[in-house]
């Protein structure tokens, strides 16, 4: 089986992010980048699948500038076997990205497309379906259990109220959550290994434009400041003051 | 114009009409009822949205699988988790965590939205009401597990109470936050790090990639006040912390911030209410 993960290039998730003066975009003056955390989980589960599996290959793709490298070879590091660059500097959204993703799973003709359900930088949440949509293929979202059986995939999934598990047949788009698997520790062989793994760099395939543009990114509306109280009754009588019992 | 809203219930259709007195225009609402596969369903609802400008629905983890393929069918500009409209083609959403407020402008039609409720008043009815019973898709049910017992739905109720990691195990989390929330009729919640660690159950986490909540009041207890926890919050009238760490993040943005250890504030609170 041949699995495809994309791999997205975002900031830091865990750094304090603000949009620059003008509005204009985020200001990542000093801030760090790394492989959106949806995505790690996608290449861990990939590998997790080779590891048992060892017919089982792993392409990862990014679709951006050339710095996007840096993510790339960290999925080759946890254990992807092949990377691809679609280096490009265009504006994207979620639409060119999944007719991107689309002419590249033409060209390499994967079985399985497991990628992140969201990217923690514009947090939109479309790609993996709208490249489901383009392809014909049947998707699973927000995969937290994927056990593989011949030509298809068991996908268990969270939902609104629980979970449930669907029978999806491959080809298909598998989206990851959170609770999907924890990424391991990339130990210092690992990282050696991956620099002379393939990882080999195309221009765009499309000339797909995109159908959202950001205008302006400002602060969101901050709260008035709160205040201490001293104890529970005090708390109790600040609830009642504002008629919140 | 005209607006499509994809409804999974009839509170979801009186919510739309907050979304389309906002856009300002009417609205034709489908109601899906059965259980939805997405890309059966995205099928079924493509010949539905002929003639129409816009088609959206309430944000939730079911609209977000089903309507970001709709839009991929539609080949549509879509926009996830809208909490304001400039107008019928600009609108304003959160991103990096809710730390970002974008204004992003759709370049073609149709558009594709998902909206959060809380944002939109309005008590407008559909216009047509076409009832959908989903179809059956090439990914199939095999099983499912729905929770919710008594509590209200926590998207929707008016007070959550939450707790986070120093909860411990399932079996506290539902003595201490479900005993409260009970208390005051509300529903329980939790942070990713309590459910990551299976003392709350998925459909529980709120922020960033779990629930949005929008109660009157919402009390967070042993919640650090992450980036990620706080994006589900912020739509909240009131919000109360309890943590025992005076310098906790999460006492930055709450209304009412009390120092405590919450296994002795929480008893007490509910003993005096
Ligand atoms: C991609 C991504 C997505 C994420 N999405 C979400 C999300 O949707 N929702 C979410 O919540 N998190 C999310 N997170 C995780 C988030 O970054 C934090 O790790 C998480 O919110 C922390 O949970 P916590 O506050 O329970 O735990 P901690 O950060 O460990 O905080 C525990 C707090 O409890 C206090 N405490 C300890 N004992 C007591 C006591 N006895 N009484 C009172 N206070 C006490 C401590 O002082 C501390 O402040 C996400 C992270 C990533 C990377």
């Amino acid at each position: 089986m041949k699995i495809l993960v994309p791999v997205k290039r975002v900031v830091d998730p865990y750094a304090k992010v603000k949009p620059l003066p003008d509005g204009s975009g985020l200001d990542v003056a000093g801030v760090k980048f790394d492989v959106n955390p949806f995505d790690e989980i996608a290449v861990e589960e990939a590998v997790r699948m080779k590891e048992r599996d060892p017919s089982v290959s792993v392409t990862v793709v990014s679709i951006g500038s050339g710095d996007c490298e840096e993510q790339l070879r960290k999925a080759l590091a946890i254990g992807a076997d092949e990377a691809l660059l679609v280096e490009t500097t265009d504006e994207m959204d979620s639409t060119v990205v999944a007719a991107e993703l689309e002419a590249v799973v033409r060209q390499v003709g994967p079985d399985l497309v497991l990628m992140g359900k969201q990217a923690t930088d514009d947090d939109c949440n479309q790609a993996g379906q709208m490249l489901a949509a383009r392809l014909g293929w049947p998707q699973a979202t927000f995969a937290c259990k994927i056990e593989t059986a011949q030509g298809s995939v068991r996908v268990t999934r969270e939902t609104d109220n629980g979970e449930e598990t669907l029978d999806v047949p491959l080809p298909a788009v598998v989206t990851t959550d959170l609770r999907l698997n924890e990424p391991r520790y990339i130990a210092l062989p690992g990282i050696i290994k991956a620099r002379s793994k393939p990882l080999s760099r195309q221009p765009r395939a499309t000339t797909a434009a995109p159908k959202t543009r950001t205008i302006r990114l400002e602060p969101p509306p901050s709260r008035p400041p709160g205040r201490r109280v001293g104890s529970v009754d005090e708390l109790v009588a600040a609830l009642r003051e504002r008629g919140a019992l | 114009m005209r607006l499509l809203t994809v409804c999974f219930d009839t509170a979801e259709v009186a919510q739309a009409g907050g979304f389309a007195a906002a856009l300002g225009c009417e609205f034709d609402a489908v109601v899906v009822s059965g259980h939805p596969v997405a890309d059966g369903l995205a099928e079924a609802l493509r010949p539905l949205t002929e003639g129409y400008t816009h088609i959206a629905a309430v944000s939730s983890m079911k609209s977000k699988d089903l309507m970001a393929r709709l839009a991929g069918l539609l080949d549509a500009a879509m926009v996830t988790d809208v909490v304001a409209v400039t107008s019928p083609s600009v609108f304003q959403r959160p991103m990096v965590a809710g730390s970002i407020l974008a204004t992003v402008e759709t370049l073609c039609s149709p558009v594709v939205a998902t909206f959060r409720p809380a944002g939109f008043k309005g008590s407008a009815g559909a216009g047509k009401t076409t009832e959908l019973v989903a179809a059956a898709g090439r990914a199939t049910l095999v099983s499912e597990t729905v929770r919710g017992g008594s509590r209200p739905d926590l998207s929707q109720a008016k007070v959550v109470v939450s707790g986070g990691r120093p909860l411990g195990d399932a079996e506290t989390f539902e003595r201490v936050i479900g005993g409260l929330a009970d208390k005051l009729g509300g529903a329980a919640g939790a942070t990713r790090a309590a459910v990551d660690s299976g003392i709350a159950p998925n459909e529980l986490q709120v922020g960033q990639t779990g629930k949005i909540v929008a109660p009157d009041l919402y009390i967070a207890a042993g919640i650090s006040g992450s980036t990620q926890h706080m994006a589900g919050i912020k739509d909240s009238k009131l919000i109360v912390a309890i943590n025992k760490d005076p310098d906790a993040p999460i006492f930055e943005s709450a209304d009412l911030g009390l120092v405590a250890d919450l296994f002795e504030a929480i008893p007490e609170l509910q003993s005096k209410l």
